[in-house]
């Protein structure tokens, strides 16, 4: 009988940790251990140092070239024209959800648009922001 | 009868030997797409322009892209070695089974069959440069069932 006192705490319990849990990114929270381990120095990642990054234009393109300015909005390749699905988690859930997929696409486009790999430091500023886009 | 009969002979002679000659022996396959596809093959070939079907090259084409994707036509393109295999053995296995040359293009569109089917002649130059089409890779901007391999003329609709 005692499960029917404990459950409607237990939905309140979940509900409160719900939103928490959904803005809490384990790829993130990778990234962040990582840049712990690489720097003693490492204070956190920044949505400001993350959207400059974003805007940040290489030799030829930015993430905005082809994500448009807004990581909300429906992309286009810049050189073939495929519709690109939204970045923001805040439209496009799957996004940021498999950290192999992120390590692939982070590798691609550092190189196409820096013409060099991302620190980690970076990547974690880069996902702090756009998963800070609502 | 007695004048058919060689006519006739004469134009089944000049069609077979046209075809063994067609293209210059680069011609695209039919079909351009098995019945089964590779499911990497699609999710990943499809990250930034249509999966293109793998029989529009030959075998030796398909070799030379998958070894080259960490600079694939000015982008890095690079996947995982298990990822890279796998697709490649999907691409290797069912190229166009009508290329009979030595020729292995690394750009579809460098394929004698492609550059006869879109000739300046049928195709206004000007047509590639709309913002609709942009680029020829874009199979999907005139034909609608480029995906699923279907390149058929009867579905060829080119936009403003």
């Amino acid at each position: 009988m005692t499960t029917r006192h404990h459950t409607p705490h237990l939905l309140a319990c979940l509900a409160l940790a719900l939103p928490l849990a959904a803005a809490a990114n384990p790829i993130l929270d990778a990234y962040r251990a990582q840049a712990k381990q690489e720097n003693a120095a490492f204070k956190d990642f920044t949505v400001a140092a993350g959207q400059k990054l974003y805007s940040t234009k290489g030799a030829e393109l930015s993430c905005a070239s082809c994500h448009t300015d807004s990581p909300k909005a429906e992309g286009k390749h810049v050189k073939t024209n495929k519709v690109i699905a939204p970045m923001a988690p805040s439209v496009n859930p799957k996004r940021f959800s498999d950290a192999a997929n992120v390590e692939k696409w982070f590798k691609r486009n550092c190189n196409d648009v820096l013409g060099r790999a991302c620190s980690t430091q970076e990547k974690g500023d880069f996902m702090t922001y756009v998963l800070s886009v609502k | 009868m007695k004048l058919i009969k060689p006519l006739l002979l004469a134009v089944l002679a000049a069609t077979s030997l046209g075809a063994y000659a067609k293209y210059n022996g680069e011609d695209r396959g039919r079909p351009t797409l098995p019945s089964q596809v590779n499911a990497k093959w699609q999710a990943e070939c499809s990250g930034c322009h249509m999966a293109f079907p793998p029989g529009l090259l030959p075998a030796a084409s398909w070799k030379k892209v998958m070894s080259g994707l960490d600079k694939h036509f000015g982008t890095d393109a690079s996947l995982s070695p298990a990822d890279s295999a796998e697709i490649t053995d999907f691409l290797v296995k069912n190229p166009s089974n009508r290329w009979t040359s030595n020729a292995a293009p690394l750009r579809i569109t460098d394929a004698q069959w492609f550059k006869a089917k879109h000739m300046s002649g049928e195709i206004n130059p000007a047509v590639w440069k709309r913002e609709s089409v942009k680029s020829p890779a874009n199979c999907m901007a005139c034909h609608g069932g480029a995906d699923k391999g279907v390149f058929d003329e009867h579905g060829i609709k080119i936009p403003k």
